[in-house]
């Protein structure tokens, strides 16, 4: 017997507005799933599809400008500079989505364990999630790479963490809704067990919040990343991210040699543009499809 | 003695989403001076738009033609300082009070500001008069009420609250929009004890909308029933109720259940109320009369006179004292 | 309202008793022992190891050095930088005054266009309104880095109107190299703030009691103060405090960029040089400031809204 004892009405309404929210994004939606979509295919196959070694250097073509098949010329160290974009991608964007993803795992966990004890456990958590609440990631960041020396790996998980406790707050209201319903009290009566509960009928039902969330967590953790590979203590340089690059062209910057760092930040920025574009954009169509 | 409020042939439309959309067609009335006119009708009969448009509230937008003349002077044109001395005039007791108070002053600030700002009353003499207005409203302690916050006042106290601050700035017009449809019963009747009361005592004329026609019975002298944006009928409270002239106020008046009498069924007005955007032409409540025929529903009601009333219906002469029967014509 | 500011002070004494053991404790989670980690890897005599582990009670358990460090840092001594050979306090001290003009003009910048800009955008008609949300949404696309590059670029190298790099003497000039900094730092947060303003205030221009004000007769503008906007300083307050709380880290990136030298840029340099003790001392400092900035916060909500009777700001 399937225990999918949710409300059919909702459910039937819950099923074909996605449908219908799609086609209702605009050209600035669309435009945006193509940037993220670019993005995407770069994160993966830039390694494969750039046209130069982003690492072979010769330094008689240090900050040339566009020449013959260099479409955007060459950094401070004599590299390809399109190339180390397209393999920068990789660092920048899946990094995001790594940070993002764990955020949004550690914080759902949280949520629902607060949301479904509920009392002295949710008070304590809450308190506690309260006090680290929109803690700077950033600081983190910063000790974690004192303490374990500056890696994307650090610089992430610390992000990760930084952010959880704001992931956490969002979700646990609209996991408490969820948990004060009928139909799960319905469902413990008949003797099925919390686990089985949260993860077949919680979660389901707060998924669009949680993917949602990892959306914007997503946007975050971009500029987080590229920050802290900015500063010199995220991603290392010589390796292609968009940040470091952002950081080694500065000086070809201060000399009026902009290329690289404007195109790594025209990048990031278009990205993350896009990403809250697109976000807005879905959350206005749903609700239009609503009224 | 020609009236304090007269509107005439009042037509509103707002500007909503999808376009203009009347809401009030060609209504008038008139309130004289100390006179209590109750305003009755269901959700979209247009009663509160017309007392907006008596105290110019309405919504950006809205067009508004016809006149509406306040003690001799043209309402519709005003502007500026003219303006808002009208508004002044002409006090207005809100549906939902917690709503209608800002719940971050204290109630000495709400009831004092207009004073002090308009009237140059010194705050300690504006206070002053706010406490004795309070106790005149029965609320005890007024001094320690006055300090408080909204929030820490009950719905009813806070409804007397807007009532003794409508009453402070001494209007000649008072205009209840539905003030005690938020609040439980007990507290209701205590409510409109003391709005009836201190409305006779100042001789101030109120029009008072509601959608109990019992109750604007109880505490008006004449009623005007709208539907669908058109008044329906006007007429001397207490006659209304016993006799009737339209077929929407007879049905108002049986919808009411009595707990005197022993019914089967509650009576109810079949299909739902609609507003003048949305109404068919030719009668607008043909389509839930019981006493329609054919002849109503492709001539435009006008406005005709019978009986010491006023009433929108072609066959009021012929259903004259048989509407409160509850058969069919 | 004093039970309100207790539990805030509370909740402050918390974050802070959390912070710094997590700061502290950070040192113990570096890989090899905590004197390699202080030392940075460097090699160093051993009479200086043995300075070090009297200096930091290395013989002792964990929970009093975290005590005893803590308390010292409360009476303002943050430890020594071990590769400099000076104070942290001092090298701190000589710091700060660059990080706290400039978030102090950054916040003035956030205060007056964002707050300024929301106000115009929400009392005015449509194409004002829709040229605030045009340039917000411009605005917040440009992290506080990426501001920072184009606004050196465009400003700095290519129009040359201010400086790019350093802090300046004098008044005058100093403020003049502030500029870029600050807004770049100012870009994001301008939007954000924006934003909420003008949903605050047209949300209370909608609101019934606006109507009741109106309808006594008293004069536009004075219902504006009194009603809307006074309703409206209540989120308004809180993000411009978010967004400032928020700055303290924001700093560092800007303070990098642009060759500044305030703690911010200094936290990274020190990371950078394993200078653990100069880590550890600024971090302090920084969750310091970032706590009670929220709890001024909090303060300032309850005393804008008295409504509130316990429990964190409604959100």
């Amino acid at each position: 017997m399937s225990a999918e004892i949710l409300d059919p009405i909702a459910e039937v309404e819950e099923a074909a507005p996605s449908r219908r929210r799609l086609r209702k994004i605009g050209i600035i939606g669309w435009v945006s799933v193509g940037v993220i979509a670019v993005a995407l295919l770069l994160a993966i196959f830039g390694p494969i599809f750039r046209p130069f070694d982003p690492n072979a250097s010769d330094l008689s073509f240090a900050n040339v400008g566009p020449y013959g098949s260099h479409i955007l010329g060459f950094d401070g160290q004599g590299r390809d500079v399109l190339s180390r974009l397209m393999v920068g991608a990789r660092t920048t964007v899946l990094g995001a989505a790594f940070v993002a993803l764990i955020a949004v795992t550690i914080g759902t966990s949280l949520a629902i364990v607060t949301a479904w004890f509920g009392g002295k456990i949710d008070a304590s958590l809450s308190a506690g999630l309260d006090v680290l609440f929109a803690f700077p990631g950033i600081l983190l960041a910063v000790v974690a790479a004192a303490v374990f020396g500056p890696s994307l790996f650090s610089a992430g998980l610390a992000l990760a963490i930084a952010y959880s406790p704001y992931v956490a707050r969002v979700l646990r209201g609209a996991a408490l809704k969820q948990r004060a319903m009928t139909y799960i009290a319905a469902l413990e009566v008949q003797g099925f067990g919390a686990w089985r509960l949260c993860v077949r009928h919680l979660l389901p039902n707060i998924s669009s919040l949680i993917v949602a969330q990892g959306t914007i967590l997503f946007g975050f953790a971009m500029v987080d990343l590229a920050a802290i590979s900015f500063l010199g203590l995220g991603v290392q340089s010589p390796q292609a991210d968009w940040g470091v690059m952002v950081s080694e062209g500065k000086t070809g910057l201060l000399q009026g040699y902009p290329i690289v760092s404007l195109a790594a930040v025209l990048c990031i920025v278009g990205v993350v543009a896009a990403v809250s574009f697109l976000g807005e954009r879905l959350d206005a169509s749903s609700k239009d499809v609503r009224r | 003695m020609s009236a304090l409020l007269q509107v005439r042939d009042l037509t509103v439309a707002l500007q909503m989403d999808s376009g203009p959309r009347e809401v009030i067609t060609g209504t008038s009335l008139e309130i004289g001076e100390g006179e209590a006119m109750g305003l009755v009708g269901e959700s979209g009969s247009g009663k509160s738009m017309t007392a907006k448009a008596i105290a110019r509230l309405l919504p950006d937008g809205a067009k508004v033609t016809g006149s509406v003349t306040f003690d001799g002077t043209d309402v519709l044109a005003l502007t500026g300082d003219a303006l808002l001395k009208h508004r002044a005039q002409v006090a207005v007791v809100f549906q939902d009070p917690r709503a209608h108070i800002n719940p971050v002053r204290r109630i000495r600030d709400f009831m004092t500001e207009a004073l002090r700002i308009l009237d140059d009353v010194p705050k300690a003499e504006a206070t002053r008069k706010a406490a004795d207005a309070l106790e005149e409203v029965g609320i005890d302690d007024p001094a320690k009420r006055l300090k408080q916050f909204p929030h820490e006042l009950s719905g009813g106290m806070l409804q007397r609250v807007m009532i003794a601050t409508a009453l402070l700035s001494e209007p000649r017009l008072l205009l209840a929009d539905e003030c005690t449809t938020a609040l439980d019963v007990t507290t209701q009747a205590e409510v409109m004890a003391i709005l009836d009361e201190l409305r006779r005592d100042r001789g101030l004329s109120m029009l008072f909308i509601t959608h109990d026609l019992e109750l604007a019975g109880a505490v008006c002298d004449r009623t005007c029933v709208m539907y669908a944006g058109q008044v329906v009928e006007t007429r001397a409270a207490s006659r209304l109720h016993q006799d009737p002239l339209h077929p929407y106020s007879a049905a108002l008046v049986q919808a009411r259940p009595d707990i005197s009498s022993t019914a089967q069924r509650l009576v109810a007005i079949p299909g739902r109320p609609v507003s003048a955007f949305e109404a068919p032409s030719g009668c607008r409540f043909a389509p839930r009369c019981p006493h329609v025929l054919e002849s109503c529903r492709s001539q435009e009601q006008i406005l005709d006179q019978l009986d010491g009333g006023i009433v929108r219906c072609a066959r009021a002469t012929e259903l004259r004292g048989r509407l409160l029967d509850g058969a069919h014509a | 309202m004093l039970r309100f500011i207790a539990r805030r002070l509370a909740m402050l004494v918390a974050t802070l008793m959390v912070a710094s053991f997590a700061i502290y404790g950070a040192l113990y989670l570096a890989p090899g022992s905590p004197i390699a980690a202080l030392t940075g890897g460097r090699t160093v005599p051993p009479v200086v190891m043995a300075q070090l582990e009297a200096r930091y009670h290395l013989n002792e358990p964990f929970l009093a050095r975290y005590w005893i460090w803590l308390t010292s840092a409360l009476h303002g001594d943050l430890g020594e930088s071990i590769p400099l050979h000076e104070q942290v306090s001092t090298l701190i001290a000589q710091r700060i005054g660059v990080t706290i003009s400039l978030v102090l003009l950054t916040s003035v910048i956030i205060i007056v266009v964002g707050v300024g800009l929301g106000i115009v955008g929400a009392l005015g008609r449509g194409t004002v309104d829709n040229g605030v949300l045009f340039a917000s949404t411009v605005s917040a696309a440009l992290p506080a880095f990426a501001a920072a590059i184009l606004l050196q670029f465009v400003f700095g190298v290519m129009l040359g109107w201010f400086p790019v790099l350093g802090t300046g003497n004098g008044f005058l000039d100093s403020l003049r190299h502030l500029t870029l900094p600050a807004l770049a730092l100012a870009a994001t947060s301008v939007a954000l703030v924006t934003r909420v303003t003008r949903t605050a205030v047209r949300e209370e221009l909608g609101r019934e009691h606006v109507q009741t004000a109106v309808s006594r007769g008293l004069p536009w503008s004075g219902v504006v103060q009194r009603h809307v906007l006074r309703n409206a300083a209540i989120p308004i307050t809180t993000v411009v405090g978010i967004t400032i709380a928020s700055l303290i880290a924001l700093a560092a990136i800007v303070e990098t960029a642009f060759g500044l030298n305030g703690i911010g840029a200094y936290l990274v340099q020190a990371a950078q040089n394993k200078d653990f003790a100069v880590v550890q001392g600024i971090s302090l400092v920084l969750v310091f400031a970032f706590v009670i900035t929220n709890v001024v916060i909090d303060v300032a909500y309850a005393l804008l809204d008295p409504r509130v009777t316990l429990g964190s700001r409604a959100q």
